[in-house]
């Protein structure tokens, strides 16, 4: 029982830490960097902005769930719950279509694949048996070296910024732009999906012998 | 109008995530579903930039990762749907068997 506490205390904390650790390094180099970029409209600086820290908040639990949850299923979970709040953010970056389109083919398929898989591949009484992970230390400390370096390139370059437009439809910008500049690699992500299709099947099947 | 920073933030943020869980877990689904969270990142910079610059490309470039991380999690799952099938384990760790020995 007390375990059961400890770890959730664990859980809560590990993402407070972690949107806290978001929030501050934001306010920390984007406050007087962002201010004197962009003259920011004060007036829809509320709900934007509150969704954007839930949403966001909602990302990185799930994705924390996915790497750090020691039943399988926990990570489908959390992946759901990832990709639901990164598709939420493209709206917020006027991409309404491929919102949608996480939604059709992260969520209605990559997702539903991969728990297949699962129910495929693990028995579900033995979920602890077959979900060991390495040295948690080992990880953190490439987190710890990966992401500030991440983190400082995306503060410390000065990016031009334009004032962004209003959000608009993107659907027939982006259908334009598909059939004619990106016409090619268009016809090759649909080689691409027919031969991963066909391959799929192919290693999936079972062998069945002709004598 | 939340700025493109905290975007980069958060994608760097869902990257390093993805990366640990790719290097921690051993079973070969969770790394595909920590794989699929880096590609989520790098979509989420893309449709940032592409918003930022007002330019259609960035869209037309998630698209096409969207495709390819749907291809790549078809043939990954069958790959170790048929791996279980033969050594009766989803360990990356177990499958060496073309490793050289030593």
């Amino acid at each position: 029982m007390t375990q059961t506490t400890g770890k959730l205390l664990g859980w809560i904390l590990g993402t407070a830490l972690a949107i806290g650790f978001v929030v501050v390094m934001g306010q920390l180099a984007i406050g007087p960097a962002a201010q004197s970029m962009v003259p920011a409209p004060a007036t829809s600086a509320g709900l934007t902005e509150v969704l954007f820290y839930v949403l966001a908040g909602v990302t990185i639990a799930g994705a924390a769930g996915v790497a750090l949850s020691h039943n399988i299923l926990y990570s489908a979970i959390g992946l759901l719950m990832a990709l639901l709040g990164a598709g939420s953010l493209y709206v917020f970056l006027s991409a309404d279509f491929l919102a949608v389109a996480q939604l059709l083919i992260y969520i209605g398929g990559v997702l539903v694949l991969v728990l297949f898989a699962v129910m495929l591949t693990n028995r579900i009484t033995e979920i602890t048996v077959s979900n060991t992970s390495l040295g948690l230390w080992g990880g953190l400390m490439l987190f710890v070296a990966v992401a500030p370096v991440l983190l400082a390139v995306a503060l410390v370059t000065p990016w031009a910024t334009i004032t962004p437009a209003a959000a608009a439809h993107t659907t027939e910008t982006i259908g334009d732009a598909l059939l004619s500049r990106w016409l090619l690699p268009f016809e090759v992500a649909s080689l691409v999906l027919l031969a991963s299709l066909v391959g799929a099947v192919a290693i999936a099947r079972k062998e069945i012998k002709a004598d | 109008m939340v700025p493109v920073q905290w975007y980069l933030l958060l994608a760097a943020v869902l990257f390093g995530v993805g990366l640990v869980g790719v290097l921690i877990k051993r079973n070969a689904l969770i790394v595909m579903m920590c794989i699929e969270l880096m590609l989520n990142a790098a979509n989420l910079t893309f449709l940032a930039f592409a918003r930022q610059q007002g330019n259609i490309g960035g869209h037309a470039i998630a698209f096409f990762v969207i495709a390819v991380a749907a291809a790549e999690a078809a043939v990954g799952l069958a790959i170790v749907i048929a791996i279980y099938r033969t050594t009766g384990s989803v360990n990356v760790d177990d499958v060496r068997e073309l490793r050289e020995e030593g």
